[in-house]
């Protein structure tokens, strides 16, 4: 098989630009690194069917091998027409974003952003087990009889060392590192 | 004329079901009876073709009447019949559920006048992939398929949706454009794209070229399977999405690529070349995969870990390619289908109940809704691989392969395995000891809706809540659920079987290019053990 070495090379500086452009966070230029990937792996299936030969209509006359290969062409044909459809798609969301956020940037996923800060403490799993677990209300005796000093088990959280119970509270939503994380992401939408 | 020759019907049909309902779109009780009956009569269809090829043999259509290396071919098999028979089930009870949901709440968080064709073209699209006989046929119904689930994915258009449908879109694109240059690639290679012709031809291409084209192939399927490194973009994107979608997505677009990953795996590079990084992508799957379900507070971020950890297990079956690992791989699939969709559908059902999905504000749910318990004990321990459910009889046989198969790295998937499955146990356990069994007022920051007193009438109150259809399709997922164990035998059998066609492939050729079809001889090192 032959390779035209002219659509070779508009096809790789096509897939570089494709590629820079979709590591882009601006959707608008995600979105040209889509369309240029498509055209550009169009372009490698057009360059699967060898060098431009006569249309493919049947005669007799004509020798087999001077036909252009039909099939690579029918291929872009429907992957034209897929990409058309991604693009106008794609193009709609843009759109919405805009109208939603005023922002034509990808949006980080806040819930992901929770749990990632949540310290690996769990007030309800891990917290210190009253020795006295009965359903009736008992000063809190240790097995020797005697009170049971104040819980001092301790995490570490974000580099701080906390009382258990103190982690506890603040792993609440709503909280005060919690709320400080939702700051922190407006306020930086809003500088763009 | 033969029943198989009736298989474009299972495309056609629900394709004519979005056009109709479409042109309906402003008469939502009509639309909702054209596409409930479209898809009962697909299900019905695809039972038949099951039916046909139940004790083995494979059927191919030639679509437009053009011979095979040319024409469009579908090819049915047990494997793609079971595949078929379990995925339509499952789409018919999601889509009643998502019309009891929609009628339950006026057509608010689910705009059903657009929900029914875009589900019904999703339909069509996962058969078209099911069926497909050649790579670009595959590749329509991967975009077929893709393409309405960008729709439904964002739904309604609001900010979470759409953020997370950004994701979605970009990853399935940029899936989709390593697949076509993976298919060019092929056709310069060999020259063709129909998938037994291939079988032939690229055993005749030399080892680099042949390794190239596969690893192109499998990183493409691999995203869409969510297998390992390339499964960041599911539990980003899923969850947000309305809970009926969720639930279809999750149950079927994943096992779409597992599909195609089977098929390449057996198809068209058979033997070992890949076996090994594969086995170590599905461990890597399996046990980060359920490490990150364990961090979820969100039921349905759970779920979408779990979805991405079971994957591992199908990858792990196939990955030994023997009979008994490919047999309970195909198993694992129509199990993990119908379970995945039914516990994303009951998680759809505490979020009404309950009025949240995170496992922090639920509570006490176990005594304001008993049925609920219910229904999702059976298949979050169905999930978890709990003895008597099918969900352990899946990870029996990937065990057993895996131990007849006896390498280091077999032995390693099996202990992986295991582990995985403690592991969902636990994590499934977290969610029913705080969903259900603790009390509400022990709870930190329990949901006002369930703190509420009941009404003299409780029985009004709950129904409003948990309306009768989507109570009734969930169940009839979970009972499908318990099917699967029931009839375990007989599914096991026809598994081995399609297992031994796949493997053997002489079956498939030749229903494809005519009986004189030359099968090569398999270059097998040790993939026949």
């Amino acid at each position: 098989m032959t390779v035209n070495l002219t659509l070779l090379t508009v096809m790789g500086a096509l897939y570089a630009c494709g590629i820079y452009l979709i590591l882009e966070r601006s959707l608008t230029r995600v979105l040209l690194g889509l369309m240029l990937l498509a055209n550009a792996t169009n372009l490698l299936i057009l360059a699967t069917g060898g060098y431009a030969g006569l249309a493919p209509f049947f005669s007799k006359d004509t020798d087999p091998a001077a036909y252009n290969d039909p099939l690579p062409q029918a291929l872009i044909l429907t992957s034209i027409v897929i990409s058309f459809a991604v693009t106008a798609f794609m193009l709609g969301i843009i759109y919405r974003t805009w109208v939603l956020a005023r922002q034509d940037d990808i949006q980080d996923d806040i819930e992901d952003r929770r749990v990632a800060e949540t310290p690996s403490f769990d007030a309800e799993d891990d917290a210190v087990i009253p020795v006295e677990t009965s359903e009736f209300p008992l000063p809190m005796r240790g097995p020797d009889g005697s009170a049971v000093a104040e819980p001092t088990a301790t995490v570490e959280v974000g580099g701080r060392i906390l009382l258990a119970e103190h982690a506890a509270l603040e792993e609440k939503p709503g909280s005060a590192n919690i709320t400080g994380a939702d700051t922190d992401t407006d306020t930086d939408g809003g500088a763009k | 004329m033969n029943l198989a020759s009736l298989a474009p019907l299972a495309v056609v049909l629900p394709i004519l079901g979005a056009a109709l309902t479409f042109v309906l779109i402003r008469h939502s009780r009509a639309q909702r009876a054209v596409s409930i009956s479209l898809l009962s009569l697909t299900l019905l269809l695809e039972c038949l073709l099951l039916a046909s090829v139940w004790n083995g043999g494979t059927a191919a259509v030639n679509i437009g009447g053009w011979l095979p290396p040319w024409g469009i071919v579908l090819v049915v098999d047990q494997f793609s019949s079971l595949m078929l028979v379990v995925s339509s089930a499952v789409s018919l009870a999601v889509l009643v559920y998502a019309t009891g949901q929609g009628m339950a709440d006026g057509d608010q968080d689910a705009p059903v006048s657009i929900f029914h064709p875009t589900y019904l073209i999703l339909v069509a699209g996962v058969s078209n992939a099911f069926l497909s006989g050649d790579l670009f046929n595959l590749y329509v119904g991967f975009e077929i398929l893709l393409t309405a689930s960008y729709v439904l994915m964002t739904l309604g258009g609001t900010g979470p949706r759409i953020r997370a449908g950004v994701t979605y879109v970009v990853v399935s694109v940029v899936s989709s454009v390593l697949f076509l240059i993976a298919i060019a690639m092929v056709y310069g290679a060999t020259g063709t794209i129909n998938m037994a012709d291939l079988a032939i031809k690229l055993s005749e291409l030399d080892q680099g070229t042949k390794t190239l084209l596969h690893v192109m192939l499998l990183v493409a399927f691999g995203i869409k399977a969510a297998v390992f490194p390339l499964s960041f973009w599911l539990p980003d994107s899923y969850p947000t999405a309305p809970a009926p979608v969720t639930a279809v997505f999750a149950g079927l677009l994943t096992k779409v690529g597992v599909y195609a990953m089977v098929r390449t795996e057996t198809l068209l590079f058979p033997g070992d070349s890949l076996n090994t990084p594969l086995m170590v992508v599905a461990l890597l799957t399996m046990v980060i995969g359920i490490l990150g379900a364990l961090a979820q507070s969100d039921i349905k971020r759970l779920l979408s870990f779990t979805l991405v950890s079971h994957i591992g297990y199908m990858v792990f079956g196939l990955a030994m390619s023997s009979v008994a690992g490919l047999a309970a791989a195909v198993f694992y699939v129509a199990h993990h289908i119908t379970i995945q969709t039914s516990l994303f559908l009951v998680t759809g059902l505490i979020e009404r109940r309950g009025g949240s999905s995170s496992v922090d504000r639920l509570a006490g749910l176990a005594k304001l809704s008993p049925l609920l318990a219910l229904l999702f004990f059976v298949p979050a321990m169905n999930l978890a691989g709990i003895p008597p459910f099918s969900g352990f009889l899946g990870k029996l046989g990937l065990i057993q392969a895996g131990i007849g198969l006896g390498t280091p790295l077999a032995y390693a998937l099996v202990i992986g395995g295991v582990l995985t499955s403690l592991l969902t146990l636990l994590a499934v356990a977290r969610v029913w000891n705080r969903a259900f069994w603790r009390k509400a007022e022990d709870a930190e920051h329990p949901d006002p809706v369930l703190l509420a007193v009941p009404a003299p009438e409780g029985g009004a109150t709950a129904v409003r809540l948990l309306p009768r259809t989507m109570v009734g399709s969930t169940l009839g997922l979970v009972v499908l659920g318990v099917a699967l164990t029931v009839f375990a035998g007989p599914l096991f059998q026809v598994a081995d079987q399609s297992a031994a066609a796949m493997l053997d492939r002489s079956a498939y050729i030749q229903a494809v290019l005519g009986d004189g079809a030359p099968v090569p001889a398999l270059a097998l090192s040790g993939g026949g053990k």
